[in-house]
């Protein structure tokens, strides 16, 4: 293995390990600012100016807490938890294509730390595994009201997955590559072949199906009742507090960030916008790559804006409520969805 | 069972139609109405630079206060630490001497006054019970401090500036 692929692959993993820990840190931040403004006040407002250095209060506030370890918890799974919550989310950004091949000189440097040709199975595997994080950390708090968030946490995660891999299965059938790169190359430019290039043009009601069960998985509202505060005293993480606690939030944030990163590629074109071509020529190969990247970021902010604007709107669902949706609509849907696209493949592809 | 006076409402349980059932129409609804309240004026108040408006019956810090002459009221009679609820009010009195006749209006005057803001509640019945109209809870609210014993205030902080005249 060549030392400068090493390097390369290294100083990739290393920065966007860097850019979600920041973008997650300043989740925080934009959690309660956009919480406050859709309820018609100011956030945070002190700490440095419009409350920009909150995150750091906040990471601050999490070190110098004391840890506290129950004592009739398992000691070893009680920090198991929420580590292994951290790193399930954080291994997630790995197959997610930045951007174009930069060409510096003559090297060819791929925005993706990996780019493997089963790049949105690596990513369900990673989601599955963050069930783990949840269930831990209940069971090893000694707590029934945390056991029974957690056991709600579990069902809801794995209840959705189906509903999201199902809903995945029609957009395979329309692009026939599992790689995240090859999602992202089909979707170039803006237009093409007479409709929209981008998949949630070609694929409406599986974006659809996919926003609702990524809400699912993050544990976000309509669907957080495992961390519902005022029903389950704060569920799997009543017990923590210090920087595991820390650790479960921010593993919450990283998990956001990654599922808009999915979504973006998956079905909003990713790295591509309208213009890229004359934007290509006019940069070149070394720095058109950067303006894809960015405007997969802001394509990420609207994203976690969107995230935030559904928690501060919608009430949470009821336990039986949740379940019914996600086994009686949304698979029964994704398979409706996945017959129409059929029927209309064969239909393209033989009489038209 | 016949209705008492006409003022009761039947409502209408219709099932809902395939658009309510959906619940997305008006999940965008629900998303729109918090999307305006982004751009209405914000109701917070930015304390300690802006303070919100005070009632007339407003009761904040005590101040002891000066006659027309500028000499101090309070002539440590005791009336206000008995009546408070909280014990917060200390005292000690003391003897007005002969070049004192322009700082105290009587001969007994209060040395040592001392309130605990601990203690206090605030409730005004000091101000109630002084017979000499000498303290009166027209002050701003208090504002935090560290330590316990920074909050016994003296009276350096409760009597009110000397006068001009």
């Amino acid at each position: 293995m060549e030392s400068a692929f090493l390097i390369e692959k290294l100083v990739l993993a290393v920065v966007i390990f860097a850019i979600s820990l920041g973008v997650a840190a300043y989740s925080t931040l934009a959690e309660r600012k956009i919480a406050a403004f859709l309820q018609g006040r100011v956030g945070p407002h002190r700490a440095g100016p419009h409350g920009m250095l909150q995150p750091l209060a906040d990471g601050g506030k999490m070190f110098f807490k004391e840890e506290i370890i129950p004592a009739e918890s398992n000691a070893f799974l009680f920090i198991m938890g929420p580590s292994l919550a951290l790193l399930t989310a954080l291994i997630g950004s790995a197959v997610i294509p930045w951007g174009q091949t930069m060409k510096i000189g003559d090297l060819n440097i791929d925005l993706q730390v990996a780019d493997i040709n089963v790049g949105i199975l690596y990513v369900f595997g990673v989601v599955s595994l963050g069930v783990y994080g949840i269930m831990i950390g209940g069971w090893s708090s000694n707590n029934k009201f945390s056991l029974m968030g957690a056991i709600r946490a579990a069902s809801q995660n794995i209840s959705y997955e189906i509903a999201m891999g199902l809903s995945l299965i029609a957009l395979l059938m329309v692009s026939g590559s599992l790689s995240l790169r090859d999602i992202a190359e089909q979707q170039h430019g803006f237009w093409s072949d007479g409709w929209f290039s981008w998949y949630v043009f070609k694929q409406p009601l599986g974006f659809l199906l996919f926003l609702i069960c990524a809400f699912a998985e993050c544990n976000r509202t309509p669907f957080d009742l495992p961390e519902s505060e005022n029903e389950l005293v704060a569920g799997y993480h009543t017990e923590y507090s210090g920087f595991k606690l820390g650790a479960f939030l921010f593993a919450e944030y990283i998990n956001m960030f990654v599922s808009s990163a999915v979504m973006a590629t998956l079905f909003w074109g990713g790295y591509n916008y309208p213009g890229m071509d004359w934007v290509h020529e006019i940069l070149g190969a070394s720095l058109a790559p950067l303006v894809g990247f960015v405007v997969l970021l802001i394509k990420i902010f609207c994203f976690i804006f969107f995230f935030m604007w559904i928690r501060w709107t919608i009430p949470r669902f009821r336990y039986d409520q949740l379940m019914n949706l996600g086994w009686k609509v949304l698979i029964p849907l994704a398979i409706t969805n996945i017959v129409l696209t059929g029927i209309w493949i064969t239909v393209k592809d033989n009489l038209l | 069972m016949e209705s008492l006076s006409n003022r009761k409402k039947v409502l209408e349980q219709k099932p809902m139609t395939f658009w309510e059932r959906m619940y997305l129409p008006s999940i965008m609804k629900g998303l729109a109405i918090t999307f305006r309240h982004m751009f209405v004026k914000k109701e917070t108040i930015f304390y300690p630079e802006q303070k919100r408006p005070v009632s007339e019956n407003w009761r904040g810090l005590h101040s002891l206060k000066r006659d027309e002459h500028g000499r101090e009221r309070c002539t440590a009679c005791g009336l206000c630490a008995l009546a408070c609820p909280a014990e917060a009010i200390t005292m000690t009195a003391a003897e007005r001497q002969k070049g004192e006749e322009n700082l105290y209006r009587e001969e007994k005057y209060a040395a040592v006054y001392e309130i605990n803001m601990l203690r206090c509640i605030f409730c005004g019945l000091c101000e109630e019970a002084c017979p000499k109209e000498a303290i009166y809870l027209d002050g701003p609210v208090v504002s935090a401090d560290y330590l316990r014993k920074d909050f016994i205030y003296g009276k350096d902080k409760l009597v009110e500036a000397p006068l001009k005249s």
